[in-house]
C-alpha cells in the first residue's frame, strides 16, 4: 500500500536554552490517516505541533508539511492546514459567524464564497442555529465544534487538533470524535494530541506515544499491544463444570490457565480462543455465564511500557515543563 | 533565504477588525466623552478670556487653543494630559488580551505573519485616535467661529492643522508604549498600571527631577547665582534631560507652532537676540523649523518603542 505522505518529520528537535523539549523525533502521517500524539502533559506534543505550523522556531531536524517547510514557507503551510489549539478561544463579543468571517478574510476568501463556506462549516458541526449567537454564551463543547467548523470552512487538507477532547463531557466528546472521523472520510489527514488515551484510542489509525520529548512507541494500537503486552490475548471465562480448567488448557494456542475466582478462569493465548472455549464449556454441559476477551488498551500498553523502562518513562527531564 | 510572501498580508483585515472593535467599544465612548466635555470646558474658559481681554491680536484664533482662564487650564494643557490617557486606554490590552482569550494561536495559524497582527493593531489604534482628534479639532474650530465671530486666516488654519498632526504623533508615542507593555505583560491590569505609572513619571515627575539631576551633573556656578541668573551649563543639561520626556517635546512643539512669536525653545544669550524685533511673529516656515527637531524626536520615539515591541513579539512563544 503506497500512501501519500502529508506530514514528515525527521529528527525534529526543539531546545529552550539547554532544555530539550522535543528530542529528535521522526514520524510521518499519510493522507486520510488519523494519527495520535499521545503522552502526559509536558511530553512535547504541543511543541511538536507548533513546529509543524511554523509557529515556533525549529532547533534541529527537518519537517515537511504537504511538501512545504513550515520554517521557511509558513504561509503555504498555514493556508492548507487547519489548527485547533488547546482550549481554543474566540472573540466573545462577536457572533459565531462573525468569528469565522474574520478568519475567512484572513485566509483571503472572496466575499462570494465566504458566506457559503461559513454556512457549510457551521452546518457540518451542528451549529447552524447558533450562527448569530455571541460566542460568549457558548459552552466549551460548542467552542471546540466552532473550532472544527473553522477548519472545515478553510477546506484544510490536514487538521491538527491539540487536546480536542480535554474538558468535555462524554456526550460532547463522542460528538467531537464523530466529526473527527468525518474528516477521514473526506481524505483529510488528522493529527491529534491527547493525554486521554482511552478516548482517542477509538479514532486513531496510528499513535505515537510521547515521553520526555521522545517518541517511545509508534504504530497502530493492535501492533503496540502485541509489541508491549507480549502479543497475548487474555480471555476471561465464568462457567461451572468440574475439570474445566484442564479441558481448556488443551485448546491449541492456549499457553496458560489461571483461576481468578469462584468458577472464574483466565486463559492466556496467542489468538482469540473464545469460540473454542465456548464449545468446550457447552460440550461438557457446563453453564457459561461470561466470556470476554481483553482488547489491548492504550492505557495498559502505556502503563506496561513505562513500568518496564523506569529510567526513560516517567522522569520528566528538567525544562521539559515548557512543553505543556 | 527569505521567508515567503509579504509581511503585510492580512494587514487590512486585522486593521478593519481592530478599528471596528475600537469604535464600537464602550471604553472608546467613555474616553471620547471625557475628552469632549473637558475640551469644551477649556474652550469655554478660553473664549470668555478672549472676549474680556484681547482687543487686537493677529492670531486671535490660535488663542482658542492656548488661552486659559482660572481655574481651568488651556485646551492644549488638557490635550497633552488626556491624549496619553486615551492612547494608553486603547493600547494596554492589545496583545495580551489575545493571549488571555486564547485567540492568538488560532489567528496566527491563519496564513498571515505576526507582523500584520501587530501593525494592524497599532495602525487601528492610531487611526481611532486620529478620528477622535480630528473630530475634536473641527469641533473647536467650529465653536470658535460661532462664538468669536471672526474667521481664521490661512496661516492660523495652517498652524492649527500642524498642531493637530503633532498631537496625533504625540498620541502615537503613548500608543506604542502601551502596545509594548501589552506585549511584555500577560496580565492586562499589570500592563495598564505600569504604562500609567510610566506616563505619570515621565509627564509629571521627570520635568521636576530633570532640574535636580542637572544640578548634580553640572553644578551651578556661584557667579551666576550671585547675579540671580541660571548657569548656562546647568540650564542646558536640564533641558536635555527634560527632553527625554515626550510631554516636554510636545509642549515645546505646541508653543512654537501655536505662538508665532516664539523664537527659540531653549535658553539663549542676549547677544543672540541682537537686532531681533521682539514680539514680532515669525512666518509659519520658521516656526516649523524651530519645532522640527522636537517633532522628529516624537516620531523617532514612536518608531523606537514600536520596534522594541515588534522584536519582543516576534520572539515570543504563542502558547498561552
Amino acid at each position: 500500500m503506497t500512501v501519500e505522505i502529508v506530514i514528515e518529520a525527521k529528527g525534529l528537535t526543539k531546545k529552550y536554552g539547554h532544555a530539550v523539549a522535543v528530542d529528535h523525533i521522526s514520524f510521518s502521517v499519510g493522507r486520510g490517516e488519523i494519527f495520535g500524539l499521545l503522552g502526559p502533559n509536558g511530553a512535547g506534543k504541543t511543541t511538536t505541533i507548533l513546529m509543524l505550523l511554523g509557529l515556533t522556531e525549529i532547533s534541529g531536524g527537518e519537517v515537511r508539511v504537504l511538501g512545504f517547510n513550515p520554517g521557511r514557507e509558513p504561509l503555504s503551510v498555514k493556508r492548507r492546514v487547519g489548527y485547533l489549539p488547546d482550549t481554543v478561544g474566540f472573540y466573545d463579543q462577536l457572533t459565531a459567524a462573525d468569528n469565522l468571517r474574520y478568519t475567512a478574510r484572513l485566509i483571503g476568501f472572496k466575499k462570494a464564497e465566504r458566506e457559503k463556506k461559513i454556512a457549510d462549516g457551521l452546518g457540518r458541526v451542528g451549529l447552524s442555529e447558533f450562527a448569530d449567537k455571541r460566542v460568549g454564551t457558548f459552552s466549551r463543547g460548542m467552542r471546540q465544534r466552532l473550532g472544527l467548523a473553522e477548519i472545515l470552512m478553510k477546506g484544510a487538507q490536514v487538521a491538527i487538533l491539540d487536546e480536542p477532547t480535554s474538558g468535555l463531557d462524554p456526550h460532547a466528546t463522542a460528538e467531537l470524535l464523530g466529526i473527527i472521523r468525518g474528516f477521514k472520510g473526506e481524505g483529510v489527514s488528522v493529527l491529534l494530541s491527547s493525554h486521554l488515551l482511552e478516548r482517542v484510542q477509538s479514532v486513531c489509525d496510528r499513535v505515537a506515544l510521547f515521553s520526555g520529548g521522545r517518541i517511545a512507541l509508534m504504530g497502530s494500537v493492535a501492533e503496540l499491544g502485541r509489541e508491549v503486552l507480549g502479543g497475548g490475548y487474555v480471555v476471561d471465562i465464568e462457567a461451572d463444570g468440574a475439570g474445566l480448567a484442564e479441558r481448556l488448557a488443551l485448546i491449541p494456542g492456549v499457553s496458560g490457565v489461571e483461576k481468578t475466582g469462584i468458577s472464574k478462569l483466565r486463559l492466556h493465548a496467542d489468538r482469540d480462543v473464545r469460540p473454542e472455549a465456548a464449545a468446550e464449556v457447552v460440550g461438557m454441559q457446563g453453564r457459561l455465564k461470561f466470556l470476554g476477551v481483553q482488547e489491548p488498551s492504550l492505557d495498559a500498553i502505556y502503563t506496561r511500557y513505562f513500568e518496564n523502562q523506569p529510567n526513560e518513562g516517567m522522569t520528566v527531564k528538567e525544562g521539559t515543563r515548557h512543553a505543556a | 533565504m527569505r521567508r515567503e510572501g509579504s509581511a503585510f498580508q492580512g494587514l487590512g483585515v486585522v486593521l478593519l477588525k481592530e478599528l471596528s472593535d475600537h469604535l464600537t467599544s464602550i471604553r472608546m465612548r467613555v474616553l471620547e466623552w471625557l475628552i469632549v466635555l473637558v475640551a469644551l470646558a477649556a474652550l469655554y474658559g478660553a473664549i470668555q478670556q478672549i472676549k474680556d481681554t484681547t482687543a487686537e491680536d493677529p492670531f486671535l484664533f490660535l488663542r482658542l487653543f492656548t488661552t486659559s482662564r482660572d481655574p481651568l487650564p488651556s485646551f492644549v494643557s488638557f490635550i497633552s494630559f488626556l491624549v496619553p490617557l486615551m492612547a494608553i486606554g486603547l493600547g494596554f490590552d492589545a496583545v495580551n488580551s489575545e493571549f488571555n482569550r486564547r485567540t492568538l494561536s488560532r489567528i496566527l495559524a491563519q496564513p498571515i505573519y505576526r507582523d500584520a497582527l501587530l501593525f494592524g493593531k497599532f495602525l487601528a489604534g492610531l487611526i481611532t485616535l486620529a478620528i477622535s482628534l480630528v473630530t475634536l479639532w473641527l469641533l473647536v474650530i467650529g465653536l470658535g467661529l460661532l462664538l468669536i465671530g471672526i474667521p481664521p486666516g490661512a496661516e492660523e488654519i495652517g498652524r492649527g492643522f500642524l498642531f493637530l498632526l503633532v498631537t496625533i504623533i504625540y498620541a502615537g508615542v503613548w500608543l506604542a508604549l502601551a502596545l509594548l507593555f501589552s506585549i511584555l505583560f500577560r496580565s492586562a491590569a499589570t500592563a495598564a498600571l505600569v504604562t500609567l505609572g510610566i506616563w505619570l513619571f515621565i509627564s509629571f515627575i521627570w520635568p521636576v527631577l530633570a532640574g535636580a539631576v542637572a544640578q548634580i551633573i553640572v553644578p551651578p556656578d556661584p557667579r551666576y547665582l550671585a547675579l540671580g541668573l541660571p548657569t548656562p551649563g546647568t540650564a542646558q543639561a536640564e533641558q536635555i534631560l527634560a527632553r527625554f520626556s515626550p510631554s516636554t517635546l510636545f509642549a515645546e512643539v505646541v508653543v512654537a507652532i501655536l505662538d508665532p512669536t516664539t523664537r527659540s525653545l531653549g535658553p539663549i544669550y542676549l547677544s543672540q537676540l541682537q537686532g531681533a524685533v521682539l514680539g514680532a511673529p515669525l512666518p509659519i516656515g520658521e516656526s516649523i523649523l524651530i519645532a522640527w527637531p522636537q517633532t522628529v524626536g516624537l516620531i523617532a520615539g514612536t518608531i523606537m518603542l514600536f520596534v522594541i515591541g515588534y522584536v519582543v513579539f516576534q520572539r515570543q512563544e504563542v502558547r498561552a
